[in-house]
């Protein structure tokens, strides 16, 4: 489904640069980072859309830990479909520093950190996060120990 | 105007390094301003320095030909900080400079990077006193039994020089990045702008400003717009307008209220639901804002439009002008090598009859509202020598008929962009910013604004 691909992509693309805006010169833009933070909503929403019809979704309301990456969506004000609560909230604060090491960690995705992931479809997709389902396909196949990438 | 430009366009052109395509990312030039006269040109750098040129005054036996650009100052605004508190560090970058209106004889400039304003005051040196009592034509103290006259020291002529100094520095009053500076018609007060707030400043006063704006939602994942541009109106002293990143713009009068967050006026276009893609709110953001001379309009930049908006009427622009329509379809290539973020300024003529506005691969575009005649030229050594005629360029659609000399869409330069242009106040000057070069074009044929 172009899409449901297109929309994906631009999400990622979204993920990369926020992160990566982090450690640019000058601080966080914060007027950059909200453009950011809504095409990856609005990609979100249409990507979430088109899947509903291809997969089952497993919704499990999660608070979002502290020590997880400092993002947060608003959820008012736009014209876009409502998520559900527990979908990913991304936003940058420029106030607030973002944690480099908790930002690394989510990346990398260690095993303790997966099992306090949200499920929700956002963070289960992008390519350059560790996949859930290759990892499992791996346990149940070789049942060594977990492949970090 | 148009595409038979009967105008002459010649080119005074500065450049700061050879242009090839490494460029020292401290020469970028980041803003560009004339003085109220049209006598003095500012521009600013990513390194922090100002450069400011100054026309030469025309020559009597050449009455036709009006006088060039050339540097008169030079100084390091800016330095790079480092704020200890959060670890950032504070870009040295000048975002914006503006005149004061000159009211004695030096000249007087506001510049700012993200987070501090400072007031330069320029002024020139042309004599110097001669015939000290205790100290010889080197500065050395005399012997003083050597002294057996006074005399009174005279003021000789010298080369001229040109000091610049800091006379106020304006700072901590911003916890976002400021983008605007607008200095009010009364000359007492400027105001400027971040993120999520204004403040207003009174120009002899550095301890302390007055907050009129303040957008910051209670809880910031609440946030869905942002300040992108700030102006004060040019004649009216209690009124300013300010865009946001949602593609409005309020007007708002500080008579009303001591802070205000509630607009007097707001305009807003609706948006076309057919035009709707993942980019919209991207391209809908304002990234800059100038009320016309007269102070009677508004001109707005967002990503692929320019518009002239109608003070009297808040519900849609006057006009809309395509500055380059054919990248709607590349939104997404321009989203992923991050031009779509890129903030463009505008520009009116002196008489607001025309404006102008920067595009990609070097190309400006002129629109003139009356006879609705635009035209695409070119800032570049290549295409144009010095007293050379502008070109006008075109740019065609892919898949569309292609004339000779016209460039296709898909092989734009984007990372030659032209975000900052400046119009002289008065007269067909135009200055242009590509990347690191400063292009000064005049119109030697139509030099009085119709």
């Amino acid at each position: 489904m172009e899409v449901s691909a297109e929309a994906k992509r631009i999400m990622v693309v979204a993920l990369g640069k926020l992160y990566s805006s982090r450690t640019q010169r000058g601080g966080l833009r914060l007027h950059r980072s909200l453009l950011l933070t809504l095409v990856m909503k609005s990609a979100r929403d249409i990507y979430h859309a088109a899947q509903t019809t291809t997969e089952s979704m497993e919704e499990e309301r999660e608070e979002q830990q502290p020590s997880e990456v400092k993002m947060t969506t608003e959820a008012s004000g736009t014209q876009e479909l409502q998520g559900p609560a527990s979908l990913p909230h991304l936003a940058a604060d420029a106030d607030a520093q973002g944690d480099a090491q908790n930002q690394d960690d989510a990346c990398l995705g260690g095993p303790p950190h997966h099992t306090r992931k949200r499920r929700g479809k956002a963070t289960a997709e992008p390519d350059f996060l560790p996949c859930k389902k290759a990892k499992l396909d791996l346990v149940s196949l070789t049942n060594s120990s977990v492949k970090r990438n | 105007m148009g595409e038979d430009t009967d105008a002459t366009l010649t080119l005074n052109h500065h450049g700061f390094l050879p242009d090839h395509n490494y460029v020292t990312e401290a020469d970028i030039i980041s803003t560009v301003e004339f003085n109220h006269t049209g006598e003095l040109l500012a521009t600013g750098d990513k390194g922090g320095r100002v450069v400011i040129f100054q026309r030469e005054p025309e020559s009597k036996s050449e009455p036709f030909s009006q006088g060039e650009y050339n540097v008169y100052s030079t100084f390091q605004s800016h330095e790079p900080e480092f704020d200890y508190l959060k670890s950032l560090e504070i870009e040295e970058k000048i975002n914006k400079i503006r005149w004061l209106p000159q009211q004695n004889a030096a000249h007087f400039l506001l510049s700012t990077n993200d987070k501090t304003i400072k007031l330069w005051k320029v002024s020139e040196r042309d004599k110097r006193p001669e015939g000290y009592n205790l100290k010889d034509e080197e500065g050395r103290i005399k012997d003083v039994s050597t002294v057996t006259s006074l005399q009174v020291p005279v003021l000789k002529p010298m080369d001229l020089m040109v000091e610049v100094s800091p006379r106020r520095v304006f700072a901590n009053a911003h916890t976002y990045h400021i983008n605007s500076i607008s200095v009010n018609s009364d000359y007492e007060t400027y105001m400027s702008a971040d993120d999520l707030r204004i403040n207003l400043w009174h120009l002899d006063i550095t301890d302390r400003s007055f907050n009129i704006v303040d957008i910051k939602p209670a809880n910031m994942e609440d946030l869905t717009e942002v300040i992108t541009a700030a102006e004060f109106h040019p004649l009216h002293c209690n009124l300013f307008v300010y865009s946001s990143s949602k593609g409005t713009l309020r007007l708002c009068d500080m008579r009303e209220a001591a802070l205000c967050d509630k607009h007097s006026k707001l305009f807003e276009e609706p948006e076309d639901p057919s035009a709707r893609s993942f980019f919209s709110e991207i391209i809908s953001s304002v990234s800059d804002v100038k009320f016309s001379h007269s102070g009677r309009y508004l001109l707005t930049r967002d990503y692929l439009t320019a518009k002239v908006w109608d003070l009297n009427m808040e519900s849609k622009p006057l006009e809309t002008y395509q500055v380059h329509d054919y990248l709607r379809s590349k939104l997404c290539s321009l989203y992923e090598n991050d031009c779509i973020f890129d903030k463009f300024e505008c520009a009116w003529n002196g008489s607001d009859s025309v404006i102008m506005t920067g595009a990609y691969n070097n190309f400006f575009r002129m629109f003139d509202r009356n006879t609705k005649r635009d035209v695409t030229l070119e800032a570049s050594r290549e295409s144009s020598k010095p007293r050379a005629v502008l070109k006008p360029r075109r740019v065609c659609a892919a898949g569309g008929k292609r004339r000779k000399d016209d460039i296709s869409v898909d092989s734009l330069d984007f990372t030659k962009k032209i975000l900052h242009t400046a119009w002289h106040p008065n007269e067909n000057i135009i200055a242009i910013a590509a990347t690191n070069n400063l292009y000064i074009f005049q119109d030697k044929l139509n030099s009085e604004m119709h």
